[in-house]
């Protein structure tokens, strides 16, 4: 209850406005992301208009968003929390909260409310999904392809299971190196019903033949670790389709330029945002609030989208996404939610996923060795 | 000399024997050196030793279980392993206030992943069943609160619990709370369970000694004025259930006796079914014999069943079996990293031994711009390097784009270079080669030119004067080149990482995959100590076959 009294005086605090800067704070914050693109769009859209109105603030990045939970224990295991604010992706946020490493939210106090006054956690909606996490945008792991190398004759790939089809469109292709998505996209294409996918994956046999669909192609498939493998094989010809993160795509194409065109079939959305770790000192907890309160308001959300073609998280940003700041161009079409490229899409599945993650990654991992 | 008298000990100058005097300026020499390297020891076992010790100890280690739930570790012990049924009641009840304490505390959820990598399903099982604990407290909450309003009041509670005597059962669930979070739980709780309420009510007054510690040290609150957690009201559910409690209920006559008594005499006002049952509605998984299974052959403080699924085994109520065999991965992979290891060092041996040879030989002018261009790529850095080598070796990379023009391969049937075992051997090679070529360099530096010359002047060909004479001495250099190669190669992880596709990887990727993504340290550990014997023991083979006195490094 001591972590209720503290969460209820600062928002107290920064309900009373300018009472906030009264309150001990301290002026640097590290704060972690994913580097690239990604985290510059998040400098240019909170950071730096935090920091212009709070020029005693300094902010520290540091690029580990990729291995948060794992520095995130061993920090806490030393006693010596260094981060302030993590962005993780919505699973991690979910085994943070579990190992009780990231700090539970009430979503209405700590966040402020949509402009038209609906509770910041309507806002949201079901993208809280776990008491940790404070969500800031829905991006979607989606396939990319060469469009001058398409086979002639053929039409450009436009279904999931044209990755599957190796006579139509020989060529390599690129997937992640774990199951998450692959999974449910054999089974999708093994003519297994979308809404049944997890009920058989659950089974032995389910997993089985999901691993027997990704063998017919598993000659034609490099393994990628990290989200830049696949737009630099694609970019280097190195394969004719891979999956990535669809803004990685957006920059591969609209930024570079280069011949690649976006696969939006079956889709999986996902959601990334912050965590505060546990463990904080009042006056950091204060500055970080502080710092969460502003940078996941309706405007800062959508002025994120100014720079990567993530979707902001909140209903009440969706209206006020506008151009590419230096392209341009209307982000609106390249988000992953526009109608257009969302009409068959998958929702990661948090609470499948942390069960049944370690079962099948062993048995994915396996199968990749033999 | 024979006719010497002097047959007593030899005396130094001070009149002391002269064995004690050395032994004593022995023993002083020792200290001083001893004085010397001792802060560098204490640097090295403070801050490596004994990180890595403890490392080495999480591949056993296994108290989570029972300091999460302490009483139902206990009460599973008489129940039937692998008996294909699900405990009874009384683990269940257990398993109601060890549970409630969890996920008060936030521990169910830790628990729930550790399990997980045992068994899938557990990890939400705990965090759902967690969650909804209030639930079934309030089923005996409310009724109770009906039956008569003292049961909200926080006085009520503190007078019938308050008392004395029950010192050892405040401290004993002190320790539970402490060994559950991890210590921080002392300090005054301001309540002291009364021994006739022990007697009376254990499971309540256990209860509510839970959350008299929780409340005073953790929230701060005064536990004389809070009305306890829906645990307590289940405790007592639990204890009404006795009949030997309720027939020594009827002749309590202490404070709260008329509401007990009232309790009674309503009983069938409170919730009938048993607390399987009402796990079992939660999650129907908690009537799963296999869950059990688990949590049982995974209770005790520490396991073999990291080791043993480092190995492709599986420790199980049937005892230890071997993984089915669409599993197996780790065997495979300590397999793989050990011959590609030994393919890496041979490479090593052939590429740099020539290279070593001309430094060794060639005028002092030549030889060192031939130094540069070997340690300018140690320089690099690791990752620049086998990007680098990506570049090159890729489909539509430089080697092959090469080839192509040069008209020796097929535009449409290109080298497949990486993202294979080539590719790491490749590039691992490449990265290793200068780890060779020092050693070696540094012996052959030794070796005079002419024992060569010699050689030829007694007849000898270039090959036998080269194999016979030069080859035996520089075969100093070629074992601490290969060690030095050897090791290195089996931990390596990011060029395998990088260019090594799936069949091109090693055991060090999977640990760095549990260390940093699943987050089984238990298994990395397991998995990091067999690497570490390993390597010993070839160590030890080494030193058995070829001799630890043969290496050099210099000189």
């Amino acid at each position: 209850m001591k972590l209720l009294k503290t969460l209820t005086a600062t928002t107290a605090l920064c309900a009373a406005g300018s009472m906030a800067g009264a309150q001990d704070m301290v002026d640097d914050m590290t704060l972690v992301s994913w580097g690239g693109a990604y985290q510059q769009s998040q400098i240019n859209a909170y950071a730096e208009p935090y920091m212009e109105m709070n020029s005693e603030v300094s902010i520290t990045w540091d690029e580990s968003s990729n291995e948060a939970v794992a520095k995130l224990r061993a920090m806490n295991e030393a006693g010596n929390i260094t981060w302030d604010l993590v962005d993780v992706v919505a699973a991690d946020a979910l085994r943070l909260c579990d190992e009780g490493l990231a700090m539970e939210v009430d979503h209405d106090e700590v966040l402020a409310p949509a402009p038209d006054g609906t509770d910041a956690s309507d806002d949201f909606g079901d993208l809280i999904v776990s008491d940790c996490f404070i969500p800031q945008i829905v991006y979607s792991t989606t396939f990319g392809y060469r469009t001058d190398m398409v086979p002639e004759g053929a039409d450009a790939p436009s279904d999931i299971c044209d990755v599957f089809d190796t006579e139509t469109y020989p060529g390599k292709r690129s997937l992640e190196q774990r199951p998450i998505n692959n999974m449910e996209w054999a089974l999708l294409c093994d003519g297994v019903p979308k809404d049944e996918i997890y009920d058989v994956l659950a089974t032995d046999e389910g997993q089985d033949q999901a691993l027997a669909k990704l063998e017919t192609i598993k000659d034609d498939v490099i393994w990628w670790s990290a989200g830049a493998d696949t737009p630099q094989l694609l970019a280097d010809g190195e394969v004719f389709m891979g999956s990535t993160y669809n803004g990685r795509l957006f920059s591969a194409i609209e930024e570079q330029g280069q011949p690649i065109a976006m696969m939006w079939d079956a889709q999986v959305f996902d959601l990334d945002g912050w965590i505060i770790p546990t463990g904080l000192s009042e006056e950091r907890l204060a500055r970080v609030k502080d710092f969460v309160y502003f940078a996941t308001d309706t405007q800062r959300l959508a002025d994120q989208a100014a720079y990567i073609s993530y979707g902001p998280a909140r209903a009440s940003s969706a209206p006020l996404v506008g151009t590419h700041a230096e392209l341009g161009i209307e982000m609106g079409p390249h988000m992953p939610t526009a109608p257009a490229n969302s009409d068959n899409i998958f929702v990661y599945n948090y609470e499948f996923w942390a069960d049944y993650r370690d079962d099948i990654d062993a048995k994915f991992q396996a199968w990749l060795a033999q | 000399m024979s006719d010497s008298t002097d047959t007593g000990p030899v005396l130094a100058a001070d009149g002391s024997p002269l064995k004690q005097s050395l032994a004593r300026a022995l023993r002083r020499e020792k200290m001083r050196a001893l004085a010397l390297i001792a802060p560098l020891l204490f640097f090295v076992v403070l801050t490596f030793i004994i990180p890595i010790l403890s490392m080495l100890f999480r591949s056993v280690e296994n108290q989570i279980v029972s300091d999460t739930m302490p009483g139902t570790v206990a009460a599973i012990q008489d129940w039937d392993t692998g008996g294909g049924e699900a405990p009874d009641e009384l683990v269940f009840q257990h398993l109601f206030i060890d549970l409630f304490n969890a996920s008060e505390a936030k521990e169910h959820t830790k628990l729930g992943t550790r399990l997980n990598y045992e068994q899938t399903g557990l990890s939400s099982l705990f965090r759902t069943s967690g969650r909804r604990l209030d639930d079934i407290g309030e089923t005996f909450q409310d009724p109770l609160e009906e039956i008569d309003p003292a049961f909200e009041e926080a006085d009520f509670w503190y007078s019938m619990m308050n008392g004395e005597g029950g010192e050892g059962l405040l401290e004993e669930r002190r320790d539970m709370w402490n060994a559950q979070v991890g210590g921080g739980m002392d300090g005054d709780v301001g309540f002291v369970p009364s021994q006739s309420m022990i007697d009376l009510l254990p499971w309540t007054t256990t209860a509510y000694t839970d959350w008299a510690i929780w409340a005073a040290i953790e929230d701060e609150d005064v536990v004389a004025e809070e009305e306890p957690w829906e645990a307590v009201y289940g405790a007592l559910g639990i204890d009404l259930r006795n009949p030997e409690t309720v027939a020594a209920i009827a002749d309590y006559d202490g404070p709260g006796a008329e509401q007990l008594q009232a309790a009674v005499a309503n009983m069938d006002q409170l919730p009938q079914t048993s607390f399987r049952e009402a796990f079992a509605e939660m999650d129907e998984d908690w009537l799963d014999p296999e869950v059990w299974d688990t949590i049982a052959v995974y209770s005790p403080r520490f396991t073999s069943g990291y080791f043993l699924t480092a190995v492709d085994m599986k420790l199980s109520a049937e005892g230890v079996t071997a993984q089915p065999e669409d599993r197996q991965l780790y065997i495979k992979l300590f397999n793989r990293t050990l011959f590609m290891s030994l393919v890496i060092t041979g490479s090593c041996i052939l590429l740099g031994y020539p290279v070593a040879w001309l430094l060794a030989n060639l005028p002092l002018r030549t030889a060192n711009v031939l130094m540069i261009l070997v340690l300018l790529p140690f320089w690099t850095s690791l990752l620049v390097r086998t990007s680098a080598w990506k570049v090159l070796l890729q489909q539509q990379g430089v080697i092959n784009e090469i080839l192509v023009w040069l008209g020796f391969v097929d535009d449409a049937n290109r080298l497949i270079l990486m993202n294979n075992q080539t590719g790491t051997i490749i590039a691992m090679t490449h990265i290793l080669l200068p780890f060779m070529i020092l050693p070696l360099y540094s012996v052959m530096k030794t070796i005079d030119p002419s024992y060569l010359r010699a050689a030829k002047s007694l007849g000898a060909t270039n090959i036998v004067a080269f194999w016979r004479v030069y080859f035996p001495q520089s075969v100093p250099g070629i074992g601490a080149g290969s060690i030095l190669v050897f090791i290195l190669s089996i931990g390596y992880y990011i060029t395998p990482e990088i260019v090594g596709g799936t069949d091109g990887v090693f055991i060090s990727n999977r640990i760095a995959y549990h260390i940093s993504s699943s987050l089984n340290w238990g298994l990395a550990a397991a998995l990091g100590s067999i690497l570490l014997v390993v390597v010993l023991v070839l160590y030890w083979l080494y030193d058995r076959i070829v001799g630890i006195d043969n290496v050099k490094l210099g000189g």
